[in-house]
């Protein structure tokens, strides 16, 4: 007993991670999904669709045509009866078609290609900008790594069938009709006889296919979890070497190492074998063409059997068998695959954004930014009351702050403000305006939010300010740098505003990055300003520095700060105590400190809380 | 073929594989040549001179022959495939081997997507070309060399003439390998890019939305995914120039065949069955010709990958333990004599004549802005980086006379950004200490503050973190966090700027839970606000990786004008006339 739990102990590393795996694997077949895809297609019905199935046919035709000509016209024509003319001319019509179907064969590459990139990318455009429009909860829930996969992977991986899957299986389809119906003219017993290899060919470009492909599917997801530990473990090396668990990991590594090996060698094996068995169906083809062919040469086409000529016409169009029916078996693999990518796209798709606008909605040239809370409800699902019949007024050019302990109500209040929500009763008025009939756009425009994390876009300084206001010139921007008090840190930079920053960098300092935002909300040049949290990860020597800028930023605007600390709130016009969606009480910071009520025994309790550690 | 030496402990034992592979891919070269020659003999020999006898056979060979073929290529691709599959295994184990071990100097400039497109991409170039490039190349020698032979065993004049287009195909398929690299790269950078975008974007949603930035990021990605597609379509328009082109060269040949060939039959210095089987053999060396630059292609970028993966195995340890390294318990004494510590030459040192001593059991307090080296002086005492001048000792010796899984194992490090796996609570909690009972594991958390909040999810101890994972808070982070340090019962705790991203509320429950664990053990804590160190028995107040004012906090607190009053100060505004109106 006691060295079975040795041994349970010894292993528990082996199993210390784990990873879930996001992908599209197939889903089955479904026509609403086919038409909803074909709709991307229409713009480009009469152009390049057309075009190249235009050229498809020619080539195709000619693919066709000319075995019929080498081996009917050639061999059993001209070389037989020693015809060098005929010989001649067919070296020439030949000759011609080639160059025709060279010029097509350019031609349908080319169109093919400008379809299957103009889908996808108006898909892509689609995808993206719905995603856009989407609210904040959509983001929340989902990590950035599978909508991004959705926005990249998963179009992409339409592209093919998009683009040469449509026409090859059109191709596909019309060379075997063209192939079986050549051979039956020719000679209807040698046709039947050869084309016995058909079903086998099906099978094979199917079914076994459809094994394989099962099983590279577990190398991807074995190397998708591999690489998924890869990752981590570079970001977390530093944990893991304090915790000194280098060893544990390796050995964690190889398990899953050794899984995608085997996974690996399963795959390849049935992979393997894929080859043997079409060469082999081919080879039996061909066993009947040698053995029935030239039983049915003996006979003599006047009894009943065929020529020499007809015999290599088989011969070259036996080999012409396969290629289509192997690319209609991955097409339909394909279809298969792209079932389920187009189902994960079109979930997306078919998200909708919390809020909606009303038809010729009210477009805010100006904003004032007197706000108003008439009664106002609200809940996030049905039994949790985020808002309890709010009533409150912000006057234009005021700062209000709002105060409350997490889930009192604070956020909400800022998201029903800039319209992420419509209350569920009453109205929310901004400049007297009720914003259900106004216009998102217009709306957000005048508002600005300063968050707690800034986010730093890979690029110059000066573009990551002018996100604020992309249409504002050079110094605009070092002009509200300059403002803010950014200006000081951004010129000791050797390269100053052209200095290269990314999020992950180390270039700028939490402070400096908050200054960053203060300016690009300068930049936009807001009515309504919120501040969410904005400087709860300084420190207190930068928060100082900061106090300065934050004032000029929020001078002649209404302002709405939410925050835990006081030092940031003190000078507010106005304090709103929120508990449980209610207004407990409100007024200025020594207001509240004079009356001794709720606010006042925040406060001291946040001092209290200090001086017991 | 340098790298491909230097890279030979990996493929070198699995050796056998390749050569085995190699001897089947003999048989298939040779029976996929016979195919033509037995239609020949089909036609001139049994056809022309009527002996049906022969028949079955050559029906029965052609079979036999055939299944032979199948066997051997299902063998050939197989083992092909092993040989690069099991190298790559090989290398992979010993790639992130080599990855636990380098220090934090080397992370420090490595950047994480580009050592994970070495081990994922260029593991699978270098997979590539030894399963499957380098028996191409042999491949393709072969099929062409025995095709060759056939064709001038039939009709010297005939094979020339056939082959008279050959070079220009040959000049087409290296001018395609020339333009084709550049553009496919063009493609995969504007892919990149492209995806670059929609990442930050939605890695920044948050500060979009707050400025209402949708339709410049809507025309932002409309330029990048436009690019995208230009970038593709001018890459199609190569395909569409070039295999068409190759194809039509090919086909040249088949006309120059059946018009040269024809006439030869005529004149009866042909057998018809001989030009039958040119049609075949042209192709099958037209079909590998227009590979080959492809094969090329990939041998060099197989080389660079190898190179690349070369970087990583050859890195410079620079952390080396040493031989008969001390493996003792750590009571916790820390002393540091004159420690500077530079991370890189040129560079203005970190840390500059750094001297303390902290006996077991007390408590060191680290204050100052970012940069100014107090992050710098934990990571010396488990010996992350090694200083440059001074000694840090710990119980009096040296950090480099320990064993570092001995020196390691005695420190509990909370870091501010509470990095946690992608696994379950408990084990996330273990990380350090995998052998931890689950009453140990809850004893940690409980002591963490941990456990009430942990109880309250579903699933407990189950639940799993990690990007797909259950959302935590901050704080709640923060306080697993602790937990897995205490795990470990170490005698040094590190707790570095440990609670300055949490409220005040939590930040008052994690203190309380570090002042429990602190107990009995060498504390040292770096922060920013006054009452997270206040209780300290030395503090130490860093600036530009000097110590500038040191004492506890009463001692400090009676220097006018110092840098540890001014932040006092500033944190302790309200505070007198707060506390002092509630009596």
């Amino acid at each position: 007993m006691a060295t079975k739990d040795m041994k349970l102990k010894e292993k528990r590393h082996l199993k210390r991670f784990y990873y879930s795996v996001d992908q599209a694997i197939e889903k089955p077949f479904n026509w609403k999904q086919i038409w909803r895809l074909i709709v991307y297609l229409k713009p480009y019905t009469r152009t390049y669709l057309l075009g190249a199935i235009l050229a498809m046919v020619v080539s195709t035709a000619i693919r066709l045509a000319i075995p019929l000509l080498i081996g009917k016209a050639a061999f059993d024509t001209a070389i037989k009866n020693e015809d060098t003319t005929l010989l001649i001319n067919l070296v020439i019509i030949i000759g011609v078609l080639y160059l025709i179907s060279y010029i097509a064969n350019y031609l349908r590459i080319k169109w093919v290609n400008l379809l299957g990139q103009n889908v996808i990318y108006d898909l892509r455009q689609h995808l993206f900008t719905h995603v856009q429009g989407l609210s904040n909860n959509f983001f929340d829930s989902r990590s950035a790594g599978s909508i991004l996969v959705r926005i990249m992977n998963d179009t992409n991986s339409l592209q093919d069938l998009f683009s040469n899957g449509i026409i090859n299986l059109l191709m596909d389809i019309a060379t075997l009709i063209g192939i079986v119906t050549i051979l039956f003219t020719l000679s209807p017993k040698l046709a039947i006889a050869v084309l016995v290899i058909l079903p086998l060919m099906f099978y094979i470009s199917t079914v076994l296919r459809r094994k394989i492909r099962r099983t590279w599917q577990e190398v991807r997801i074995q190397q998708s979890r591999m690489n998924s530990h890869l990752n981590e473990s570079i970001q977390g090396i530093r944990i893991t070497q304090s915790f000194t668990q280098e060893k544990e990991n390796t050995e964690f590594f190889d398990g899953l190492n050794t899984d995608n090996y085997n996974a690996w060698i399963n795959a390849t094996k049935k992979s393997a074998m894929f080859r043997p068995f079409v060469e082999m169906s081919n080879a039996v083809g061909t066993v009947i063409l040698i053995a029935y062919g030239a039983h049915l040469i003996i006979l003599g086409p006047s009894n009943g059997g065929i020529e020499l000529g007809t015999f290599i016409a088989f011969a070259f169009f036996l080999g012409m068998f396969w290629d289509p029916i192997s690319r209609l078996g991955q097409m339909y693999n394909q279809l298969l695959v792209a079932m389920a990518s187009s189902e994960r796209i079109f979930e997306y798709l078919d998200e909708k954004p919390n809020v909606d606008e009303v038809e010729n909605p009210y477009e805010f040239k100006e904003m004032k930014g007197h706000i108003e809370f008439d009664k106002v409800q609200f809940s996030y699902d049905q039994d949790r009351i985020a808002l309890h019949e709010i009533s409150l007024e912000m006057k234009s050019g005021q700062t209000i702050a709002l105060v409350g302990h997490t889930g009192s109500g604070k956020s909400t209040i800022a998201n029903l403000i800039s319209r992420f929500y419509d209350p569920t009763q009453g109205q929310v008025k901004i400049d007297g305006q009720n914003l259900r009939e106004t216009s998102l756009k217009s709306l957000r425009q005048h508002i600005s939010v300063v968050l707690q994390d800034t986010f730093i876009f890979s690029g110059t300084i000066m573009e990551n300010i002018r996100f604020g206001r992309p249409d504002a010139s050079d110094e605009e921007v070092i002009e509200a740098a300059k403002t803010v008090g950014a200006d000081d840190f951004i010129s000791r930079l050797a390269k100053g505003y052209q200095t290269e920053v990314e999020e992950r960098g180390n270039i700028l300092s939490a402070g400096e990055r908050q200054l960053l935002s203060f300016a690009r909300a300068l930049l936009a040049n807001p009515s309504i300003i919120i501040l969410d949290e904005a400087t709860a990860s300084i420190d207190t020597e930068t928060e100082l520095k900061i106090q300065g800028a934050l004032r000029r930023l929020l001078k002649g605007r209404t302002s709405i700060i939410i925050a835990h600390r006081l030092s940031t709130i003190r000078e507010a016009d106005n304090i709103y105590v929120l508990e449980h969606g209610k207004i407990l009480e409100n007024g200025s910071h020594d207001e509240l400190m004079e009356s001794k009520g709720e606010y006042y025994e925040l406060v001291r309790s946040q001092f209290q809380m200090l001086d017991a550690i | 073929m340098d790298t491909f030496r230097k890279l030979k402990e990996f493929y070198w034992p699995y050796r056998k594989y390749f050569f085995w592979s190699l001897f089947f891919l003999f048989f298939v070269t040779v029976i996929t040549v016979v195919y033509p020659i037995i239609l020949q003999i089909t036609i001139d020999e049994v056809v022309a001179k009527e002996k049906y006898e022969l028949i079955p056979w050559i029906a029965t060979v052609f079979f036999v022959l055939m299944l032979i073929k199948g066997i051997a290529t299902f063998y050939h691709q197989f083992l092909g495939e092993r040989f690069g599959v099991v190298t790559v295994y090989k290398l992979r184990d010993a790639l992130y081997k080599k990855l636990q071990i380098l220090s934090f100097k080397y992370y420090d400039n490595a950047k994480t997507g580009d050592i994970m497109s070495r081990l994922t991409s260029d593991v699978e170039g270098f997979r590539f070309f030894l399963s499957f490039g380098f028996a191409e190349l042999i491949r393709i020698i072969l099929l062409i060399g025995i095709s060759l032979s056939v064709m001038f065993y039939y009709s010297v004049p005939l094979t020339l003439v056939t082959m008279a287009a050959m070079p220009f195909l040959i000049i087409v398929v290296m001018r395609f390998e020339k333009v084709a690299h550049p553009a496919f790269r063009g493609i995969r950078k504007s892919f990149g890019k492209l995806n670059t975008r929609v990442q930050e974007n939605i890695s920044g949603m948050q500060t979009v939305k707050s400025l209402s930035r949708e339709d410049f990021e809507i025309g932002r990605f409309s330029n990048s995914n436009d690019d995208y597609r230009k970038n593709y379509i001018s890459t199609s328009e190569l395909w569409a120039k070039f295999f068409p082109l190759m194809e039509f060269i090919g086909n040249v040949c088949a006309v120059a065949l059946l018009a040269f060939g024809g006439y030869l039959v005529i004149a009866g210095n042909l057998a018809l069955g001989e030009l039958m089987a040119f049609f075949s053999l042209v192709w099958y060396i037209m079909g590998p010709l227009m590979n080959v630059g492809y094969v090329i292609n990939m041998f060099s970028q197989a080389k660079a990958s190898g190179e690349r993966l070369r970087e990583i195995l050859e890195e410079h340890e620079d952390i080396i333990v040493k031989e008969n390294a001390v493996k003792d318990h750590i009571e916790g004494h820390v002393t540091f004599k004159d420690v500077t510590l530079t991370y890189t030459k040129d560079d203005d040192s970190a840390l500059k004549n750094i001297s303390f001593d902290a006996p077991p059991g007390k408590t060191i307090g680290l204050i100052g802005s970012t940069g100014s080296g107090k992050t710098s002086v934990t990571q010396l005492i488990t010996r992350f980086y090694e200083p440059e001048s001074g000694e840090v000792l710990v119980d009096g010796r040296p950090v480099k006379e320990y064993d570092l899984k001995t020196l390691r194992n005695h420190i509990g490090f909370v870091l501010q950004e509470s990095f946690l796996f992608s696994t379950s609570i408990r084990e996330n909690i273990a990380y350090g200490n995998p052998d931890a009972t689950d009453e140990q594991i809850i004893e940690a958390a409980k002591r963490a503050q941990a456990h009430d909040f942990i109880m309250e999810m579903p699933k407990g101890y189950d639940t799993l973190l990690g990007e797909r994972g259950m959302g935590l808070s901050g704080g709640q982070k923060q306080r697993i966090a602790i937990a897995r340090a205490i795990c470990v019962d170490p005698s040094i705790l590190v707790l570095d700027d440990a609670t300055s991203a949490v409220d005040m509320e939590t930040e008052f429950q994690i203190q309380k839970a570090l002042k429990e664990v602190m107990k009995g053990r060498t504390s040292f804590i770096i922060a920013h606000r006054i009452s997270s160190l206040k209780h300290a028995d030395e503090i130490l107040v860093l600036e530009n990786g000097k110590v500038v004012e040191r004492g506890t906090h009463d001692e400090l607190l009676r220097k006018e004008n110092g840098a540890y009053k001014r932040i006092y100060d500033i944190q302790y505004q309200d505070h007198d006339a707060i506390m002092n109106s509630v009596n």
